[in-house]
């Protein structure tokens, strides 16, 4: 991936596919560390599946369905020195609050690192193709906070409005674009 | 600042609108957004369309929307376009340039970019 910023678009892709109903990234960094983080309340996954998830040689053929996503996420963090740590509680077990959380933490000084790149567009992606699925979005420093939640957007605009409508999603990006020119 | 109000705003504008609207399109545009898409540029080839159709003022003719790994993966970015009444036109190799043309030519125009499709690239 040629941003970091993909790498979180494929991330929250697997929560769109494990039937989330809300799907939080946070983005936290200072000068050294950059920390990723995309929860979510989907099914979750098992012990045994997430075994597979996080070794992709070791799995058999009914993981194949997560693919390159984490191994990829893996490998841009680990070429930077830091890591990807994934806990999950299945559905199956947790009935009641179930769902996946995924972390990754990147060294920004790595030669390695990868850019975030186009964030804001991850955002408009996600809500375009989901817009019944509520995101969290928050990427702070210590000088800055950018956020937006697809709760907040939801109630002015009320039942009968789509999220995934090229005006909101405009007004999403430029929301956002905003946020971040005036850090 | 872009505020809460002027959304709110927006919403007004909308409201009768999107009743018109629904159930109306006769055209899909589906993009290939799983991880080999993503990899391959599909982020962008989205989001032309995306713009394009608003652009254009095709948005009630006309959806965009996403799908998963299609299994043709070294020809991401996948589009596939479904017009009623027509069989189904699967454009590969995508960038933004290529969705622009194909917005125009295709979408708007009704003529297939033939040099584009997935028949075209394996002949080559």
């Amino acid at each position: 991936m040629k941003e970091l910023s993909l790498n979180v678009l494929d991330i929250a892709m697997n929560s769109v596919k494990a039937k989330a109903t809300l799907i939080c990234i946070y983005i936290t960094e200072d000068e050294e560390l950059l920390k990723m983080e995309i929860i979510d309340n989907g099914c979750g996954m098992t012990a045994e599946f997430l075994r597979g998830v996080i070794d992709p040689f070791c799995t058999t053929r009914t993981t194949r369905k997560v693919g390159l996503g984490i191994p990829l996420l893996k490998l841009a963090a680990e070429q930077t020195g830091g890591e990807v740590s994934i806990t999950s509680k299945h559905e199956s077990e947790y009935p009641e609050e179930h769902g996946t959380h995924v972390s990754a933490i990147f060294y920004k000084k790595h030669i390695d690192f990868t850019p975030m790149g186009d964030i804001i567009s991850t955002v408009t992606t996600l809500i375009q193709g989901s817009p019944d699925i509520d995101f969290e979005f928050l990427h702070t420093s210590n000088t800055f906070e950018v956020s937006l939640d697809t709760r907040e957007v939801r109630e002015v605009l009320g039942p009968e409005i789509p999220l995934s409508e090229p005006e909101i999603l405009l007004w999403i990006a430029d929301n956002l674009s905003e946020q971040y020119k005036n850090i | 600042m872009k505020s809460l109000a002027e959304l709110a705003a927006i919403r007004e504008k909308m409201k009768d609108k999107i009743v018109l609207r629904e159930g109306t399109s006769t055209t899909r545009i589906v993009v290939g957004m799983a991880t080999c898409g993503i990899a391959a540029g599909a982020r962008p080839v989205l989001n032309a369309f995306v713009d394009g159709v608003n652009k254009e003022g095709l948005a009630s003719d006309v959806v965009v929307s996403q799908t998963g790994c299609i299994g043709i993966c070294q020809y991401e970015p996948v589009v596939e376009v479904y017009k009623a009444g027509e069989e189904k036109v699967t454009y590969v190799k995508m960038t933004v340039e290529k969705a622009e043309k194909v917005l125009k030519e295709h979408i708007k125009g009704g003529k297939v970019v033939t040099e584009y499709t997935i028949t075209a690239a394996q002949n080559a």
